[in-house]
């Protein structure tokens, strides 16, 4: 599903180029979950943005395919509709723009990229009530402005409708579980959980190991210093949280140090 | 370069003035001669008044037009213009009035059946045929029309609808005045009047289209008296050609009690103005003023709005709202004045402009003057440009970057728009803005954000 082969990536920052992810490799495939944890200022979010093709981001060498083809020359509307869905780590609000509209020209667009009709008024409202109950949201919200005055955890809740909608081929969670009470987090990692099939990958962008005692990743990766220092199973995220980051990011910079510039 | 501008239409009124509408009523010959000689001392607004210091018009001065107080004179071919933009603008489920280069067209015109005490056509008719009702309606103080432009109108107008509603009584169907413009070089001064009774409804629509590439001038005045508890909505659509100049002026007159509300969209004409004004001349009014302008190439558009709190407890919204593209230019200069013994009076006003190019400017001012102590009173201006995290959020939905960009105008303009009741109008307007919207997106098309 996705290959990231030595990903090196600059944040422009104006005057100034700030290496943030030097020498990245990851490969995920259909079906698998992965967790991406590391401290603040690892790269987690750059990757995140990166993949959905946000601007401000200089890929300097690597390369990223996402079903056999280059990612990285595509718009991010072309993502989007080829099944990439990046959950923000802050939803903007558009005010203006009721949500259901929203949701209606995303799919429309996925459908027509994919070469298939319209779903019809109906179908749609079915579809996106269906979807409601799954996320545990009232149908209001579908008729406000996209995230206009909505709380921190209908933000969340309301990307993760978005996904659940458009039904992608890989989702990345941007730290999906910050600013979440525990029972918004158990809806949200239900709404994730509901979505994992053996045709879909995820990437779960956190911090803390919490989402992960609800939503069992495949994989963890530890990210230090802009490249993946760590990989393991579901237990690597546990003995982060006993032991902090301190000793992944020192056994990077070792590793860093002895590769030479 | 003054006296350009002031002794042609002199010399015009001098040639026409036997010809005009009502020349045989004396009241009425006074108000005209009356007129001119305000015209005369004042000419043609310059940028040295502050009202008039962002918009220039001695392009008026440049370029003199015609103005032909007898219409017979004109064949046919207007009409066919008429007709098509007619079937352009015509809006369904409404009283409709049209005038072609300022003149009643009855033959394009259609007046369903109007509820006892609603009177409804053409004021140049009504000069002919029931002189005493004219006088009355046209009976309004010349002071509010304090511009040479204003003066122009009350000098030569030559027609205009009428609309005079006895108490209570309520038009339910919009009345839409359709002002088509369709020759070149003419001058056209059109004059609306209507008059509410205490507690009668109307909705006005008035309506300014024009052929393409048309250079003219229309010079409107509307006047507005809003009796005791009536409720007036007027809406104001400029949709001149993308030459042509509108100078407009819409005065009101509240009585106790009443509500008032004023829309008014601007998107045609090189340059264009509006004064909207409203007077809360009686206690416990309600005014509602909002707008949009839309600015392409290098149009001009500048509103001017008074809202004058002159008695108690009167409440006053306005929201306007600007898109500039390309090289064009906005004035939205926003006045409130509550008056000595005003109190309890509540005002807000806000204005906010979206610029989609480096070369668009506008200028905004509030001009708030209060003189009583008790009241609340708030304003606010922004200039900005399209938001990229929200751009980037969309596309990264899936929406193209031009679609993007069309929704977040249309999301921006949506809350002046949410107010049009009839829905055509409403999706009508919607199509005039800048920058495309999803396909297919159904019963959603015309409603980015639903009324609840």
């Amino acid at each position: 599903m996705l290959e990231i082969r030595n990903l090196h990536v600059t944040v422009d920052e104006g005057t100034t180029k700030r290496p943030i992810l030097r020498g990245l490799d990851l490969e995920v495939r259909a079906g698998e979950v992965h967790a991406i944890m590391g401290p603040n200022g690892s790269g987690k979010s750059t990757l995140a943005h990166v993949l959905a093709g946000r601007d401000g981001y200089v890929v300097t060498a690597g390369e990223v395919l996402y079903r056999g083809a280059n990612l990285l020359d595509l718009p991010p509307e072309t993502r989007a509709r080829e099944g990439i869905f990046l959950a923000f780590q802050y939803p903007v609000e558009i005010p203006g723009v009721a949500n259901i509209y929203l949701l209606k020209a995303a799919l429309n667009a996925a459908r027509k990229h994919r070469g298939e009709a319209e779903l019809d008024a109906m179908d749609f409202l079915a579809l996106v009530k269906a979807k409601l109950r799954l996320m545990q949201m009232d149908e209001s919200l579908l008729y406000r402005a996209v995230n206009e005055g909505f709380s921190g955890g209908e933000k969340k809740r309301n990307e993760i409708l978005q996904m659940a909608v458009l039904e992608p081929r890989l989702a990345i969670l941007d730290e999906t579980d910050s600013g979440l009470d525990i029972d918004a987090l158990k809806v949200v990692a239900n709404g994730v959980n509901a979505m994992r099939s053996p045709e879909r990958a995820m990437i779960l962008v956190t911090h803390y190991q919490r989402l992960l005692d609800h939503i069992r990743p495949d994989r963890v990766h530890v990210l230090a210093h802009g490249r993946i220092a760590l990989s393991g199973g579901a237990e690597l995220a546990l003995e982060l949280e006993r032991r902090g980051y301190g000793w992944v990011e020192a056994k990077a910079l070792e590793t860093a140090s002895g590769a030479g510039p | 370069m003054t006296t350009g501008a002031r002794e042609h239409y002199l010399g015009r009124f001098a040639a026409q003035r036997a010809r005009l509408a009502g020349a045989s009523l004396p009241w009425l010959q006074r108000l005209r001669d009356a007129a001119i000689e305000r015209f005369a001392g004042l000419g043609l607004p310059t940028t040295r008044e502050e009202d008039w210091k962002y918009t220039n018009v001695s392009a008026l001065e440049r370029r003199l037009f015609d103005v032909v107080a007898d219409g017979t004179q004109f064949s046919g071919l207007g009409n066919d213009v008429a007709e098509r933009e007619l079937a352009r603008h015509a809006l369904d489920g409404t009283h409709r009035l049209v005038f072609v280069d300022g003149r009643y067209a009855p033959g394009l015109s259609h007046v369903a059946s109007l509820p006892r005490g609603a009177d409804v056509g053409s004021l140049a008719e009504l000069v002919a045929t029931r002189p005493e009702v004219a006088a009355e309606l046209l009976d309004t103080d010349p002071e509010a029309e304090a511009n040479g432009l204003a003066a122009l109108n009350a000098a030569f107008w030559t027609d205009g609808a009428y609309i005079d509603l006895a108490p209570g009584v309520a038009v339910d169907a919009p009345v839409h005045l359709l002002f088509v413009a369709t020759r070149m070089d003419l001058a056209s001064f059109p004059r609306t009047v209507v008059r509410a009774g205490a507690g009668a409804e109307a909705t006005v629509i008035e309506h300014y289209a024009g052929s393409d590439d048309a250079v003219y001038l229309t010079d409107a005045v509307t006047r507005i008296d809003a009796g005791a508890g009536a409720r007036v909505t007027h809406a104001k659509v400029q949709q001149e050609s993308r030459r042509g100049f509108h100078i407009a002026g819409i005065h009101t007159v509240q009585a106790a009690d009443s509500r008032f509300a004023s829309h008014s969209f601007a998107f045609g004409g090189q340059l264009a103005r509006n004064d909207i004004a409203t007077r809360l001349d009686g206690e416990g009014c309600n005014a509602k003023l909002a707008g949009l302008y839309v600015g392409r190439e290098r149009q001009h558009h500048d509103h001017h709005t008074c809202i004058d709190h002159a008695r108690p407890r009167g409440t006053s919204r306005e929201l306007y709202k600007g898109v500039l593209d390309d090289a064009s230019r906005a004035v939205f200069n926003g006045r409130v004045i509550v008056r000595p013994g005003a109190q309890r009076t509540d005002a807000q006003q806000s204005n906010h402009n979206l610029l989609l190019s480096d070369g668009a400017e506008v200028d905004t001012k509030p001009q708030l003057e209060i003189w009583a102590d008790d009241v609340k009173c708030a304003h606010g201006a922004t200039v900005g440009q399209l938001d990229a995290e929200r751009l980037h959020y969309l596309r990264a939905r899936g929406l193209d970057a031009a679609t993007a960009r069309g929704l977040l105008i249309h999301a921006f303009a949506a809350d002046v728009l949410r107010d049009i009741t009839h829905a055509g109008l409403r999706a009508r307007l919607s199509t005039l803005l800048p920058g495309q919207l999803p396909e297919d997106m159904g019963e959603l098309e015309c409603e980015l954000l639903p009324t609840s």
